[in-house]
């Protein structure tokens, strides 16, 4: 019989341990696809963060060095630019990118550091139990805004991959999300490409991937992916936000 | 503008180099890319700002060669460690505020058992203190610096000579032990000029092989290098693996030295300038035929606590100097265990102590205590 569905080659067989619904599976695989389609698994070298995906060197059969909370950026400067025949990413949350990791990656953006930047984006600080995140929308209910998010109180959400598109030294910006079959192929498609860009020496690419955490969220995994479309996409619109390849054709 | 590098890069190598006059920064720079440093990130902050300046001009034209200013210390030394996990020798440079910026990434270097080389011109403190020479960054350096139970060599020349043979040094005992080392200099040694003969150019291919790098899973299983150890019984683990490297560092790389130590009726114990200050004063009062010795631990950690130990039993009066409050001290008296009398003269906040100064000191001291 033909196997027409299987574990790609650079996931280990170690079962996620994250939450039901949660997106970080669904992007775990969807990258191991990526590298496997890509052949990179012999040359590709991640990145994980603090946070939920943290263990991520459990789940991916590839070279992985941890990053403390924030520097994934500064330390995957410093590797890709020892090595730059290599494929590196960060694999970064919101927290770990937009607040206290900002400044490292806006100056990798800015210096064009040729490598890839995975943000997963869910709004919340999930391994901490659901704090306050740079990206939480106003009126958002979390454990440290419990009110929603007030703008007098706690300011409002940064939209930081508009800044690094901003920036003169990225090449390709992409905002996704893992919430339908159709989003999820779109995600996939963005990573390739990131990669590629990457592989092409344009610089520095980042997909940011909408994800939905149905536990810090208080809903079920269906409103989760209801919430991301009807919400979440109102303060962070899909799309290519910067590609300067020129290039409109698929990874594939 | 850099000065001094150019004819230094016209001598042939692998033959007696003749000495030449460099400045502090200078050597400690040089003798790091000879030492086979390809990477340099770093942030600028006086008094230091001649190794990045050095570093930009020198690794530009060297094979491989990178160099970053980066957007913040905190940022370079996580660059460090990126370069170092790629298996490069790599450096990063500061002084007393920037290097408590680094301690996040010298705590992760330590957990993740990666060799860098971190250079502290320090300076004086707290706070931002000011620019002038200062060794008060002693229990920084010597106790950690982060957080987690963990240490780190650290280094104290006090010559420009001694700066370029630590250095050199520094990347192999980094390489070894897979771990961070700092060299502890000040701004006076940093911005001072002396002859030097600078150390060999190391070949790096023949360097030995690091097999826990990352460089992409090409045929061998993939590795990852990780800090975050959940399980209590297997980060305690963890913990004695780093405890018995701790163990066998101490074994084998305490250095010190001592100076007219073998008739003394007091000795002095200094470390880096302030040593140097020291060698200044006592030879000063050998010549009024007062029996004053130096011993200088030249590691600060480990620090040669049996090497002091074992001159009470012959000296019972011990002077402890520093250009700080009295930091060393603490190390001193651990390893007195209560024997003789140790006495502390310091100046801190960026003070030169000067020869006459100590020799003054010591001097109303030996004679009150009828010791010559």
């Amino acid at each position: 019989m033909k196997k027409v569905f299987s574990r790609p080659k650079s996931l280990k067989k170690t079962p996620f341990h994250y939450c039901p619904g949660c997106g970080h599976s669904l992007l775990h695989r969807i990258i191991g696809e990526v590298i496997d389609e890509m052949n990179l698994q012999e040359k590709i070298i991640g990145i994980p963060p603090a946070g939920c995906a943290v263990l991520a060197y459990f789940y991916f059969d590839i070279d992985m060095g941890e990053a403390s909370h924030g520097r994934a950026a500064a330390l995957a400067t410093g590797m890709k630019r020892a090595q730059p025949d290599k494929v590196v990413f960060t694999y970064q949350g919101d927290g770990d990118i937009a607040a206290i990791g900002t400044a490292e990656t806006i100056h990798a953006a800015a210096r064009g550091e040729n490598f890839t930047t995975i943000f997963v984006n869910n709004g919340v600080y999930g391994m901490t139990g659901g704090q306050m995140a740079p990206t939480t929308i106003l009126g958002q209910i979390t454990t440290t805004s419990p009110g929603g998010r007030n703008e007098r109180r706690d300011g409002f959400p940064i939209n930081l991959s508009e800044m690094l598109a901003v920036a003169k030294g990225s090449a390709y910006i992409e905002r996704t999300a893992v919430n339908s079959p159709a989003n999820i192929l779109k995600t996939k498609k963005a990573i390739a490409k990131a990669f590629r860009v990457q592989l092409e020496g344009y610089g520095f690419s980042l997909v940011e991937v909408l994800s939905p955490c149905p536990t810090n969220w208080k809903m079920d995994t269906l409103e989760s992916c209801k919430w991301i479309d009807e919400v979440m996409t109102t303060h962070f619109p899909l799309g290519v936000l910067k590609d300067i390849t020129g290039d409109k054709k698929d990874a594939h | 503008m850099v000065s001094a590098p150019l004819h230094v890069r016209k001598l042939p190598l692998r033959c007696i180099v003749p000495k030449v006059l460099m400045r502090g920064n200078h050597v400690l720079a040089e003798a790091a890319i000879r030492a086979g440093c390809r990477f340099y990130f770093g942030y600028p902050i006086t008094p230091q700002n001649e190794i990045p300046e050095y570093m930009s001009e020198r690794l530009s034209k060297v094979d491989g060669g990178v160099f970053i200013q980066a957007e913040s210390e905190v940022a370079s030394i996580h660059m460090v460690i990126g370069a170092s996990m790629a298996g490069g020798r790599v450096m990063t440079s500061s002084s007393g505020p920037g290097i408590s910026l680094k301690q996040e990434g010298i705590s992760f270097l330590s957990a993740l058992e990666l060799p860098a080389v971190i250079v502290n011109m320090s300076r004086g403190g707290p706070g931002l203190g000011n620019i002038a020479p200062s060794q008060s960054d002693y229990f920084q350096a010597t106790r950690g610096g982060g957080h987690g139970d963990y240490r780190n060599i650290v280094l104290a020349p006090s010559s420009c000579q001694e700066l370029a043979n630590l250095t050199y040094e520094a990347f192999n005992l980094a390489d070894q032990y897979r771990t961070p080392v700092i060299i502890l200099g000040d701004g006076m040694l940093g911005q001072m000029m002396e002859p030097v003969e600078l150390p060999p150019e190391v070949q790096i291919k023949k360097l030995p092989h690091k097999d826990w790098t990352l460089t992409g899973a090409k045929g061998r299983p993939s590795r990852f290098l990780r800090s975050l150890i959940l399980d209590p019984f297997e980060e305690e683990e963890h913990n004695w693996k780093l405890m018995r490297k701790y163990e066998r560092i101490t074994k084998e790389e305490i250095r010190w030295e001592t100076y007219f130590a073998d008739d003394a009726k007091l000795m002095v114990v200094a470390f880096g300038i302030a040593a140097r200050i020291a060698k200044g004063a006592i030879k000063r009062m050998r010549d009024e035929g007062q029996k004053v010795g130096l011993i200088r631990p030249i590691s600060l950690w480990p620090f040669p606590y049996k090497a002091i130990k074992e001159i009470t039993k012959k000296v019972r009066h011990f002077f402890v100097f520093e250009m700080n409050m009295g930091q060393m001290l603490e190390d001193v008296k651990l390893a007195l265990e209560g024997n003789g009398e140790v006495h502390f003269y310091g100046r801190p906040g960026g003070i030169i102590l000067t020869p006459l100064e100590i020799s003054r000191v010591i001097s109303s001291y030996y004679y009150q205590k009828r010791l010559g």
